[in-house]
């Protein structure tokens, strides 16, 4: 049996998760907490929010994030994917930075506009 | 000219309140924003976790601002950016200054107050040794790093478990800096529990409850701090203590609500938490001028600001269009044993409904919220769980606020049987 705290909203339900019987997932308050019981013990994932460079003077730097999230052992190997990239102006929220890391369907977007 | 409206500070809760009211019918509505763009405090937490109850997805703090900003297109509600206000006064004349207009007085029908909170900062809190270069406040690094684009340390140390403090402990580590410990006085976290563990514990970041920095070493820039375990009394126990090496303290120690212009105008401030004092509808002591967000309270939770702020704008078109409410005949809302920083402090007898806020002052477990009229039970409510952390929330109905015969209720928290 493995406890652990849910966080994918800040209520922070404190799950259990019973690895011997098919991960059953108890003390959940919503469906998301039984994914996120089964997931964090059987592949653990984070959504990786961080900035890459812009080419405009006045904010050089733009917001991005996983459209999804990713296993949690690729997370600074994300992280170095952004260093090379300079965003060029016009930026739109939404907008694909990386497609496809490391082949899991998953991108960097932009999360905010910058002109 | 004379606006309908002026808001003070285009965050989430400035950019809420202006929409509110131009749904309400108001037509000349201006918000004024310090800094360059709108957004507020969102602009510079770049994680996610925003959104949950307004839009029902998770949504980062640029993203949730960027909606409400797209949402003023066409709107006809005007930005006035790198604009900073230095006075409001009672009878509603807003005094500003920027680049391009100098010094202006604006004149409104009504105000909403929106400028958010500050950190408190070391000098609130006093820790013994030198003053060198590389102690700061977590929000000061989150914007360097996030907005800016400087790294603000190597090695780093961070006092205070709050949000903000968690939150760069995670993005200084994934930056590639060292997060040493973070050190938090209390015997418990004043952050969220997923924040411990998702910018914690997932890298091994210890954290030291019962514990303080008793001395910060470094000339010129930071070299060393020692922390130490604190008794009951809070007070270092010797023996105790323990020593890095970091170039970087980050100092997480709570907000306080940024009232100076309130202050000055004469409304009425809270002096316990330094928030402006409201009534249901979010009217300050002053009629016509409202406030909303964090400088009434600190909120966790950027939806119940959008929430508060739309109620403060459509009490500001109210206002307008059809004159104050009556104060005569109030209710005072009184806090019970263990409650604490209640919201708002009194309900007009003509309101619809009224929701009231507040904060428990310690942990319940199966338990209850009771407001009381006197002796009479006004409302009962169960609750599983209530912590400091978190923000309860009870609305009283109509129907309710009908059945309240004194001129008084009071919110109490209490454990009850299974
Ligand atoms: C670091 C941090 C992390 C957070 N994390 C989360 C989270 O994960 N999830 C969540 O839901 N909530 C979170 N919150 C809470 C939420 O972001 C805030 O409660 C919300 O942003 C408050 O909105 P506001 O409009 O009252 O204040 P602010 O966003 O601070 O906006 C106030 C605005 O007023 C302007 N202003 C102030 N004084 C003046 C003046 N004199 N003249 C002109 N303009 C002025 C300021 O420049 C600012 O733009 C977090 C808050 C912080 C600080
Ligand atoms: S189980 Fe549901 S309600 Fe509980 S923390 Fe997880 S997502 Fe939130």
């Amino acid at each position: 049996m493995k406890e652990l705290i849910c966080i994918t909203c800040p209520r922070g339900c404190h799950l259990k998760v019973d690895e011997e019987n098919g991960y059953e997932v108890t003390g959940n308050s919503c469906p998301r907490g039984k994914e996120y019981g089964y997931n964090e013990v059987t592949n653990p994932k984070r959504v990786v929010t961080s900035t890459v460079r812009t080419n405009s003077r006045e904010y050089p730097r733009c917001p991005v994030k996983t459209n999804g999230a990713i296993p949690k052992e690729k997370m600074f190997d994300a992280m170095k994917l952004l260093d090379d990239i300079v965003l060029a102006v016009p930026i739109y929220c939404g907008e694909k930075v990386i497609e496809n890391l490391f082949d899991t369907g998953i991108d960097f977007v932009a999360t905010k506009d910058v002109q | 000219m004379m606006y309908d409206l002026i808001v003070v500070g285009g965050g989430p809760a400035g950019l809420a309140a202006a929409l509110a009211a131009k749904e309400k019918g108001l037509d000349s509505i201006l918000i004024i924003e310090r800094d360059s763009q709108l957004g507020g405090i969102l602009n510079q937490c770049i994680h996610n976790g925003f959104g949950l109850h307004y839009f029902k997805e998770e949504l980062t703090g640029p993203e949730y601002a960027g909606r409400f900003i797209k949402m003023l297109e066409g709107t006809g509600i005007k930005a006035m950016c790198d604009t900073m206000v230095l006075a409001v006064t009672q009878d509603k004349k807003i005094h500003c200054i920027n680049p391009t207009d100098g010094y202006q007085v604006l004149e409104a029908k009504s105000i909403v107050l929106a400028m958010g909170c500050r950190e408190r900062t070391r000098g609130a809190i006093s820790i013994p040794g030198t003053r060198p270069a590389g102690v700061l406040t977590a929000g000061a690094a989150q914007r360097f790093v996030n907005i800016e684009g400087h790294m603000v340390g190597k090695r780093v140390v961070i006092l205070g478990s709050g949000d903000i403090g968690l939150i760069m402990a995670r993005r200084m580590t994934l930056e590639g800096a060292k997060v040493l410990a973070c050190v938090e006085l209390m015997p418990y976290s004043g952050g969220l529990q997923r924040n411990i563990v998702q910018c914690l514990n997932d890298f091994d970041i210890p954290l030291y409850l019962s514990h303080t920095i008793t001395e910060i070493r470094g000339k010129n820039r930071v070299e060393g701090v020692t922390i130490a375990k604190v008794g009951p009394d809070r007070k270092p126990i010797e023996g105790t203590e323990i020593d890095f090496d970091c170039d970087t303290v980050l100092l997480s120690v709570g907000l306080i609500p940024e009232n100076e212009l309130t202050r000055n105008a004469g409304i009425d401030i809270d002096i316990r938490t330094n928030g402006v004092v409201v009534w249901e509808n979010m009217e300050t002591s002053v009629p016509g001028i409202f406030a909303s967000g964090n400088v009434v309270h600190v909120h966790d939770l950027v939806d119940y600001v959008t929430g508060e702020s739309q109620k403060a704008g459509r009490a500001a078109a109210e206002y307008v269009k059809q004159g104050m409410r009556s104060r005569e005949h109030a209710i005072s809302v009184n806090e019970g044993k263990d409650v604490g920083f209640i919201v708002p402090l009194k309900i007009h007898r003509e309101a619809m409904d009224a929701e009231i806020f507040f904060r428990v002052r310690r942990i319940f477990e199966t338990s209850a919220i009771v407001v009381k009229d006197g002796d009479k039970v006004l409302a009962h409510l169960k609750r599983a769980h209530m912590a400091p952390g978190e923000m309860e929330r009870v609305k009283l109905s109509r129907s309710l606020l009908d059945a309240i015969e004194g001129d008084e209720i009071t919110v109490y928290a209490e454990e009850v049987e299974e």
